[in-house]
């Protein structure tokens, strides 16, 4: 399996990650040698084993559905890049 | 007292509750030693106010007979934990300006013992990394050197910035996080202990996330004792982590009794890499003879599928990792860059994520996005996923045959040098060939100082244990500490 510079793009896109066109070469060499690597799992029989959920066998802890925080907007945004009136403020969404 | 900056914390506790010392004087000490190192580029963000607020504040409590062994001890905090109101960035670009509105639960469980917050330590990006190399913040410089030579070594990574403050006594303890060896490995590096205790035993609450079915925070410290006064008191239950366990959390110091009579250790064969140094083996042999010597019963063990733990960490890891990081979009925290005239929002996703991740980060988040879809999830996520069952299989079959704990090298190497390029990015994660496992496993792993190599740099042995017993797998690593013997100080350059 080789990754092509249209394939790395492909991911690119899919991760949200800008990578410019002069870079895409680099990229796919990365990606083949880190996939050569893992290329390796394929050497064993997993067909009757059961793939890891959990690694401590736990229960997933349940709690009562109630609202047990909120009304923390100030918090919320005091971080934000660009946060007006209450909101995260992001360019256009819809054109 | 004299070179405060030195003590342990259980010498420092002692020091306390006997009226030697006040934690004002350790915290001033500190930080006059954080100062003067900046060479190390150890601590990059300094909290001096908060430090001596917390000392007095020990103090008063240490006075009125309320404190517990970490109160008025001074300590490092890993960039990766959420620390109110204070730069927590992960040592990435991408979360500038970023001051939590909240505490980690771990850092909160230090605080409310009474410890006091130094400042925070230099890490690999988002943990990503096995030599400090990928930090927004520069380097951070392991404080050995290797004989005459003043090349700069690596402190290990990613929690290089812990181990090296540590080993330079900037600070009495640390905190760390180990997702494939981030604990163990620069604990090995500087000639320090580092725990990476039961997954589900400290609370990653707070803590940036990197692959959550790994990630596991832990103390870093100069003794195997204080591993276990710093490793309780970050420990226990939190409902807040649905992996928290809820198990009590016994007094691990207590049981540092250093008798290890009829334990049986285990010797895995597949550790004996092709290639490894010859000090690394002798020190593993040597590491035999000591627990021999003390009454421990030396066994021959096979876990067969150790090859494969670094290739399925190099699925799970990425793939958990770039889920994780999808909450980096520029809208929320930190970072996001500058749009053109007519920028969308996707535009603003995909530059602000191409300027905010280093190199190593977008690597490995697109690896992960890989990983992840149509077509090869089942190929590489979910194949990995079962030979992870297998691994763990492995262990469960030693321990189920009597076997107590696990001894191998800590790392496949002593310190090597910063800035050493590398033709593919596989070769760096070599490092974390015998420390890897233990994260897929979910076991707590130990890394303690056992010798120096030709060069006089300090090399480590890791224990590995049954889960949850972090007990006695620290009173196995306090009978190897006792009979290493390792007292080698760094000499200071800085």
């Amino acid at each position: 399996m080789s990754i092509d510079r249209a394939t790395a793009a492909k991911v690119a896109k899919l991760a949200r990650i800008r990578v410019d066109e002069a870079d895409l070469p680099a990229l796919a060499d990365d990606f083949n040698a880190i996939l050569g690597f893992i290329e390796q799992l394929q050497e064993l029989d997993v067909s009757d084993v059961e793939p890891m959920v959990s690694v401590t066998p736990m229960r997933l802890p349940r709690r009562e559905d109630v609202v047990s925080d909120g009304d923390q907007q100030k918090a919320v945004l005091a971080n934000a890049p660009d946060a007006r009136e209450g909101f995260f403020a992001v360019p256009k969404v819809v054109e | 007292m004299s070179d405060l900056t030195k003590l342990t914390i259980a010498e420092a506790r002692d020091a306390l509750r006997k009226g030697e010392t006040t934690s004002v004087a350790l915290t001033e000490a500190c930080l006059a030693a954080i100062d003067a190192a900046d060479a190390l580029g150890a601590f990059v963000h300094k909290t001096p106010e908060i430090a001596l607020e917390r000392a007095k504040a020990a103090d008063q409590r240490i006075k009125a007979g309320d404190a517990s062994g970490m109160c008025g001890i001074p300590v490092g905090i890993k960039d990766l934990f959420c620390t109110k109101g204070v730069p927590s960035q992960a040592a990435s670009k991408i979360l500038e300006g970023f001051r939590p509105e909240y505490e980690s639960t771990v850092s909160g469980r230090l605080q409310d013992a009474g410890a006091v917050m130094l400042g925070k330590l230099n890490m690999d990006e988002f943990a990503m990394g096995s030599s400090n190399e990928t930090s927004v913040y520069g380097n951070a410089v392991n404080p050995w050197r290797a004989g005459n030579s003043d090349a700069a070594l690596t402190p290990g990574g990613s929690s290089g910035g812990s181990a090296a403050a540590v080993a330079a006594d900037l600070c009495l303890a640390a905190t760390g996080t180990d997702t494939g060896g981030s604990i163990r490995q620069p604990a090995a590096f500087t000639g320090t202990v580092g725990l990476k205790p039961t997954y589900g035993r400290c609370s990653r609450w707070g803590i940036v996330a990197f692959a959550s079915s790994l990630d596991q925070a832990g103390p870093m410290t100069k003794t195997v004792r204080d591993a276990a006064i710093m490793g309780a008191a970050m420990m226990g239950h939190d409902p807040r982590d649905s992996t928290s366990a809820d198990l009590p959390v016994p007094d691990f110091e207590a049981m540092l009794t250093g008798d290890i009579r009829g334990k049986v250790i285990g010797i895995p064969r597949e550790y004996r890499m092709e290639g490894m140094p010859e000090e690394i083996e002798a020190l593993w042999a040597r590491g035999r003879e000591m627990l021999a010597d003390a009454g421990a019963v030396i066994r021959d063990i096979s876990l067969p599928h150790t090859k494969y733990a670094l290739p399925t960490y190099y699925v799970i890891a990425p793939a958990e990792a770039s889920s994780n990081l999808a909450r980096y979009d520029g809208v929320r925290f930190g970072y996001r860059a500058k749009l053109a005239q007519g920028d969308g929002i996707t535009d603003m996703y995909e530059k602000t994520r191409a300027e905010g991740f280093g190199a190593e980060v977008r690597r490995r988040v697109m690896v992960g996005t890989y990983v992840l879809s149509a077509g090869y999830y089942d190929a590489y996520y979910n194949r990995a996923r079962k030979v992870r069952t297998l691994i763990k299989r492995d262990f469960e079959t030693v321990f189920a045959d009597g076997i107590d704990a696990i001894l191998t090298p800590a790392t496949p190497s002593a310190a090597f040098e910063l800035g050493q390029t590398f033709d593919d990015p596989v070769q760096m994660y070599l490092n974390d060939v015998f420390t890897v496992t233990v994260n897929l496993a979910g076991l707590p792993g130990l890394a303690v100082p056992a010798g120096l190599n030709a060069q006089g740099l300090p090399m480590g042995l890791q224990l590995i244990g049954k889960p949850w017993e972090e007990g006695e797998l620290l009173n196995i690593g306090y009978a190897l500490e006792q009979a290493a013997g390792f007292v080698a100080k760094p000499a200071k350059w800085w």
